[in-house]
């Protein structure tokens, strides 16, 4: 604390104590990594065990924690951190800044995630295991989880006060910290996207914490706010948590449009189509993400009148949503498009994001959705938007800015290997499970008839397929972190924003002038 | 570019270079999460290690506001960090605001929908069959008739007693840290002093009122947290509006002793003001809780 160099420490202590926001970005997408990798690995044990009918490997109940575990690694450990670790990166670098706004909160919220996963993932190792009720946490079979229960509750206390800091910190970062001429409306769309991804996280968070906080009172307290007997509503809870939930999957998907619009320009050599259009559409879906939650308990019992509000108002998420991939491809519209890999993963997000936003529609529509409700097909839907979605969003970044943050060029073959299993495995793994939901079979169970036996078998060779490629990309960033090809300022034919102007590697503090900006 | 404390340039922005206070607070809440965890669970070590949760949280806090008032009494922040901190410091509140609103939302969500379920009415009337004799209303410990008392009754506690001498205390403190305001803002640091005083004064009778009115409905009115959905959103709402109160008031007693060090100017006291608005807030919801809990 006393000590002030322009370099960092060394060894361990720089990533103690740094707040240096390139540092806290590289924590944050380096530990994104292993839980991705984690979670992963517990999805494959899912995948073992759906390969064949009957039980074959794992006992129900560690089924189920496989199931819970997975989603809260993956939504909470991977891709929110990634997300935020990008936003780390590139945001002051985007907007002209030395640094977050707020770098001593910027640190707390890392090191609070890193704790959370700790006390979390601890819960596999004590005695009756993982929360194992699924990642919904619904009442009241939650209320029957051992004493990985309050661990996990207050472990989604600690991430809820992680996320929550990090948001106050991006939107105080983007508000107030923008060089000198860099108007809203001059800002990069990563930029934007985060600045309405964090305000949707501040007002969603409080929310989930206060739902899951009656849980525990449910549990331990004799509260009765889920408690029929007592006057309460199990309904209750899952209102409050989809009223979370919903804006929840918008906020791991805004940040990966704003990444997918700068990359599709970029190789496109042409600036973004409808540049306001496309702020407006991510305004547009952040607030119509507060009005649709219920469209996730169709089945529970609702008034038609309640049914028709959401069944409509999910569905004009479609319009918004609509403008942007069609704003993605009018920018592609004669430009002169290359194929590197970054584009690669953003085109394929442009394809197969829209189909899980197709399958969306079809689940927002009441009637229909009582078919589809807790089978394969939504399992098939949210993986389609989360894996080639925001993932390869993820991914789309991590290729687009790597050399920028290393300094190197990445191996453009490997990369693209990496791409190609990606996106044929991916489909391998998650298309069949359409076919699988359609015909009936449900989500969350070991053990399913036989008729579902081919397409289980196609989905789960899909999955080794898919993880192991994820080795590629582990093996890519270890070898372009330590050599290659020097990157030079601009890495690409064309660029567009302020960190294109600064070498590569971006140095360790950038942008203490703030930098002019016409 | 001098980065040196002695040195700082006050046009430019001050970033902290390296702290170790977000780690060591990361443990101090994982302490405390790991040990509130094992005491629900049973643990004997649990409450000890809970008890240090606290006390490493309680150092946390006085080690980090500690630096940043260092920092700002050596100068450190311009304009733009200030205003970093009132940005900061609204969507704190905000967060707070969606917190108090996940809880009100359950009591309407209650008053209006499952009870009335439990009833009878309504799309959800299937319901009702599982205690066909319940007649909805409101207070409702349920058609179970929850709570401490073998048959099922309950008092709850007038809005026109004590929880309005408690909104009488909480709007006259709003009104005495604005006086307080305004001494500060035109220098009259005798009538900042006392009035702030006043303001945490009436900040813990409040506290005390609230503690009173808690044993009588436990001990005397079989009203508890286990008094079915009444008993969970009356204990849930007002016991987290008073831990907030308590955190105000300690934030008024610290802002207070930082007056009477002489801290604050009449242009620049961002602590004063951020804790008066947090204050205004635990009173908004003061105001929503003595209506919708007690009174309607």
């Amino acid at each position: 604390m006393g000590e002030h160099g322009h370099g960092p420490p060394k060894g361990i202590v720089r990533w103690l104590t740094t707040t240096n926001h390139k540092d806290i970005g590289t924590m944050y997408l380096v530990f994104s990594l292993v839980m991705f990798l984690v979670g992963g690995l517990m999805a494959l044990v899912i995948r073992s065990e759906l390969f064949q009918p009957g039980l074959q490997l794992v006992d129900p109940a560690f089924f189920n924690q496989m199931t819970t575990m997975h989603a809260l690694v993956m939504v909470f450990g991977a891709v929110m951190p990634a997300t935020v670790g990008l936003a780390n990166w590139m945001i002051p670098m985007q907007i002209g800044a030395a640094d977050m706004a707020l770098p001593r909160m910027n640190l707390f919220s890392f090191w609070l995630l890193a704790f959370a996963f700790l006390l979390l993932l601890s819960t596999l190792f004590i005695p009756g295991g993982a929360p194992a009720a699924g990642w919904t946490l619904y009442p009241p079979l939650v209320l029957q989880t051992g004493q990985a229960f309050p661990m996990a509750i207050f472990a989604i206390h600690l991430m809820g006060a992680s996320s929550i800091m990090g948001a106050i910190n991006v939107i105080v970062t983007i508000v107030n910290m923008r060089a000198p001429g860099m108007t809203l409306l001059k800002m990069p769309l990563f930029s934007w996207s985060w600045l309405i991804t964090a305000y949707l996280l501040i007002a969603v968070m409080p929310v989930f914490a206060g739902g899951v906080t009656m849980l525990l009172t449910d549990y331990y307290f004799h509260t009765s706010f889920f408690n029929a007997a007592g006057g309460g509503d199990p309904v209750l809870f899952q209102h409050v948590f989809w009223f979370f939930g919903h804006p929840e999957v918008y906020i791991m998907i805004l940040p990966a449009f704003g990444i997918v619009s700068e990359v599709i320009a970029t190789f496109s050599r042409k600036p973004i189509f409808g540049y306001e259009a496309m702020v407006y559409a991510i305004a547009s879906i952040a607030f119509l993400s507060f009005i649709v939650w219920a469209h996730h308990m169709f089945t529970v019992g609702m008034p038609l009148a309640g049914q028709l509000f959401f069944t409509l108002s999910t569905m004009l998420i479609a319009v918004p949503t609509g403008v942007k991939i069609f704003n993605w491809t009018a920018t592609m519209w004669r430009g002169s498009i290359s194929f590197e890999p970054p584009m690669l993963f953003a085109l394929a997000f442009l394809f197969l994001f829209t189909i899980g936003g197709f399958s969306g529609l079809m689940l927002a529509i009441a009637p229909a959705d009582f078919q589809y409700h807790d089978t394969y097909f939504v399992v098939a839907h949210f993986h389609y938007v989360l894996v080639p979605g925001a993932v390869f969003g993820i991914m789309a970044a991590v290729y687009y800015w790597l050399p920028k943050w290393t300094g190197h060029m990445y191996d453009m073959a490997l990369a693209k290997w990496h791409f190609w299993l990606s996106a044929i495995f991916v489909n391998v793994l998650f298309f069949p499970q359409h076919y699988l939901g359609l015909a009936g079979m449900p989500r969350r169970i070991p053990d399913y008839a036989l008729q579902f036996t081919e397409w289980n078998m196609v989905s789960t060779i899909g999955a080794f397929g898919f993880g192991l490629s994820q080795l590629l990309f582990v093996w890519l960033i270890v070898k372009c972190v330590k050599g290659g090809e020097r990157a030079t300022a601009g890495v690409w034919d064309y660029q567009h924003g302020l960190e294109w102007t600064v070498p590569s590697p971006a140095p360790y503090h950038t942008f203490e002038k703030a930098p002019e900006v016409r | 570019m001098a980065h040196a404390e002695q040195t700082h340039d006050a046009s430019q922005y001050y970033f902290p270079h390296g702290s170790r206070l977000p780690f060591f607070g990361s443990i101090a809440l994982f302490v405390l999460m790991a040990g509130a965890a094992a005491t629900l669970n049973g643990a004997a070590i649990g409450g000890w290690v809970l008890g240090l949760g606290l006390v490493l949280l309680a150092t946390l806090f006085f080690l980090w506001f500690g630096e940043v008032i260092r920092e700002n009494q050596a100068g450190l922040y311009n304009e733009q960090v200030d205003r970093s901190f009132r940005m900061g410091m609204m969507w704190f509140i905000f967060s707070e605001v969606m917190f108090f609103a996940a809880f009100f939302g359950a009591l309407f969500y209650a008053r209006q929908l499952s009870v009335a379920w439990l009833g009878g009415e309504g799309a959800k009337a299937v319901t009702s069959l599982l205690w066909p004799d319940f007649e909805a209303g409101w207070p409702s410990n349920g058609p179970g008739a929850l709570g401490p008392r073998e048959d099922g009754s309950y008092e709850i506690i007038p809005a026109f007693g004590l929880p309005a001498l408690n909104t009488a205390l909480l709007l006259t403190s709003g009104l005495t840290l604005t006086i307080a305001h305004h001494a500060l803002k035109s220098g009259h640091r005798g009538v900042l002093k006392l009035f702030l005083a006043l303001t945490f004064a009436l900040g813990f009778v409040f506290l005390g009122v609230q503690i009173y009115e808690y044993g009588h409905a436990w001990r005397d009115l079989g009203l508890q947290l286990g008094t079915g959905i009444y008993g969970s959103t009356f204990f849930m709402l007002t016991g987290f509006h008073g831990l907030h109160v308590l955190v105000g008031a300690i934030m008024l007693v610290v802002i207070w002793l930082r007056s009477l060090a002489g801290h604050f100017t009449p242009r620049q006291h961002f602590a004063f003001e951020a804790v008066a608005w947090y204050w205004h807030f635990v009173d908004v919801v003061w105001l929503g809780l003595f209506i919708f809990v007690y009174w309607i």
